[in-house]
């Protein structure tokens, strides 16, 4: 059985904005180069995947990690034959995304960042004509649909006009519209986002039980928790490359140094520095403005030196903050920067 | 198993019929009033007060279907256009059916083309009736009249695809401002291209019009004893038109649809 998805040195550049201005040497005239070989206008172009490998055997959970900007809607276009690569090659099921866009199309279904039912259609009819687009009768589709709504706790939903369903409610009619044909593996960008803790809760219980049945589901997600309570593996990529790739437990096992520990005072944290840094308990001490962190293996042992370092440089703390290892922490040290 | 890009289509047909069917009290509503309104003043106050000639109304109705026609097509192309693309993103529900793209392009020109005939045939007798009998209206060959609107109708839902995919959400006044009213104004709809001799500039420049092919088309076919340009030349002339739209609304669609 092929991989479900699979990507090789992937890459996607979109062409810089058309902002009309007049670059450093003057109004261009004449023919433009294509834009990925014009050195000049590569500043302004907008890399969202660099060179990208992904293997995602069948039946799996797979997350795709990283803040706003990381190049995960992408990901998930490429595959969904929504967007085309630069360079590189990307498959679904064994079959190439470029190359025969209709049979992949036949084998996914995709559930958008945003829902975007079919606002002059009922929610039932939504999923009916859906399934009529895969070519699918309406006699097997009227009680699927029936099923699908019933699972995802619309059942009592289907004739309503899709404006009076909620944003959850939306959101699992977009689950179900993607369910609807049978597809091999489903695709979900972002599901979460929007939606409040209960509404979250019961789309990760739906999402376990469409996993349970066997189904390989590739997920995006900028929630740390989501991705480690939902995921049987996970790539962490920013700014359109692979950073890690791992089962869950395996990357905060990588996550470095211990606990990281953050401490806000009352005042620049940079004279503290040279005191933070004769201390052999803590490691990797960083300091932004008023912020000191810094990594420590047993974090309740090393705040007392850090709060007589501070004493020594009159600085009072106004804020400490612990963060156990965990994905946040090795996204951190992978990233420099934080997930949101 | 793939399904056949036809049976597809023939889905994509249904649901368009379903969502047009309820709303086209409102559609017809909104694009044939403005030709319709024109017919009350031109076609009817006017030649009761005797500022134009009676016979004018002959020149007049083809031309105001051709309006109705064009508008329509246009319309119930670019307009939902723009809002998928731009906003609603509904479309992509339809972009995700295992068909290449370009099929369902082509089924939102010719459900566009339906309803432009539908708005021609619902003005013609309602314009008819307002204009009162018409001195030269033949409806001999009704068999012409609804081919010359089958054709009117593609080019310019054709026309409906390049715009609604080449254009942004908020140039659509824009659009209509400065494409479709100067089209309308232009298009021969309301004197007919010979009588334009007298301005013979204008006469040349009108030929870029698609507007025009169709008004004198449907002159062609409605009112055969009047002044008008030539079955064959208007014929060869929309199918011209209707090709180069369509190749190029395919292919802004395309990049649309596939970024």
């Amino acid at each position: 059985m092929p991989p479900a998805i699979q990507t090789r040195a992937l890459r996607k550049v979109y062409p810089a904005p058309p902002v009309r201005k007049r670059g450093p040497q003057g109004p261009h005239i004449g023919p433009v180069n294509a834009p990925s070989q014009n050195a000049s206008s590569a500043g302004r172009e907008i890399l969202a995947l660099d060179g990208l490998d992904l293997e995602v055997p069948p039946g799996q959970f797979f997350g795709l990690l990283g803040p706003n900007g990381a190049g995960k809607t992408t990901t998930i276009g490429v595959l969904t034959t929504r967007v085309r690569p630069t360079s590189g090659s990307a498959a679904v099921a064994g079959i190439d995304v470029s190359a025969d866009p209709v049979s992949v199309k036949q084998r996914i279904g995709v559930v958008p960042q945003r829902p975007n039912p079919d606002r002059q259609l009922t929610a039932i009819q939504n999923l009916i004509f859906h399934a009529a687009y895969f070519g699918i009768s309406h006699a097997t589709s009227q009680p699927r649909a029936q099923a699908l709504l019933d699972q995802l706790g619309l059942g009592d939903r289907g004739e309503s006009k899709v404006d009076q369903l909620s944003g959850g409610q939306q959101q699992r009619l977009m689950i179900a519209r993607a369910l609807i044909h049978e597809p091999e593996i489903l695709f979900l960008d972002e599901p979460t986002v929007g939606l409040d803790p209960q509404a979250r809760l019961a789309l990760w219980e739906v999402l376990r039980s469409l996993h349970d049945q066997g189904r390989t589901i590739i997920m995006t997600t900028h929630y740390m928790e989501e991705a480690d309570r939902l995921c049987d593996r996970l790539a962490i990529v920013d700014r359109g490359k692979l950073l890690a790739l791992d089962t869950p437990a395996g990357l905060k096992a990588r996550a470095p140094g211990g606990t990281l520990i953050e401490v806000t005072f009352d005042g620049d944290a940079a004279p503290l520095l040279p005191a933070i840094q004769a201390l052999p308990a803590l490691t990797r001490p960083a300091v932004k403005g008023n912020e000191l962190s810094v990594y420590a293996e047993r974090a309740g042992e090393a705040i007392p030196g850090i709060l007589r370092a501070a004493e020594q440089a009159g600085r009072a703390p106004a804020d400490i903050r612990l963060t156990p290892p965990s994905l946040e922490t090795l996204f951190v040290s992978l990233t420099g920067r934080k997930l949101d | 198993m793939n399904p056949s890009p036809w049976k597809v289509f023939g889905a994509l047909v249904r649901r368009d019929v379903h969502v047009v069917s309820r709303e086209l009290p409102f559609f017809l509503l909104r694009t044939t009033l403005q030709p319709i309104m024109f017919t009350i003043v031109f076609g009817y106050l006017l030649p009761k007060m005797g500022f134009v000639q009676r016979g004018y109304t002959g020149a007049l109705l083809p031309g105001v279907l051709g309006v109705s026609l064009a508008f329509a097509s246009v319309q119930a192309v670019a307009l939902p256009m723009v809002a998928d693309f731009g906003w609603t993103k509904e479309i992509e529900d339809r972009l995700l059916a295992p068909v290449p793209t370009w099929v369902i392009a082509l089924e939102k020109v010719l459900a566009g083309t339906v309803q432009g005939m539908i708005a021609a045939l619902f003005v013609l007798p309602v314009a008819r009736l307002i204009m009162g009998p018409i001195a030269g209206l033949d409806f001999a060959h009704f068999g012409l009249v609804i081919g010359m609107t089958l054709l009117g109708a593609f080019a310019f839902s054709a026309f409906g695809l390049l715009l609604g995919t080449g254009i942004k959400g908020e140039q659509i006044g824009l659009m209509f401002g400065l494409i479709v009213a100067p089209m309308i104004f232009f298009g021969c709809a309301y004197y007919p291209w010979k009588a334009l001799a007298a301005a013979p500039v204008v006469q040349v420049l009108v030929l870029v019009n698609p507007l025009v092919y169709v008004s004198e088309g449907m002159r062609a076919v409605l009112t055969p004893a009047l002044p008008h340009m030539s079955l064959p030349v208007v014929a060869g002339a929309l199918v011209l038109i209707s090709t180069i739209f369509m190749a190029l609304g395919l292919r802004t669609f395309d990049k649309r649809a596939v970024s």
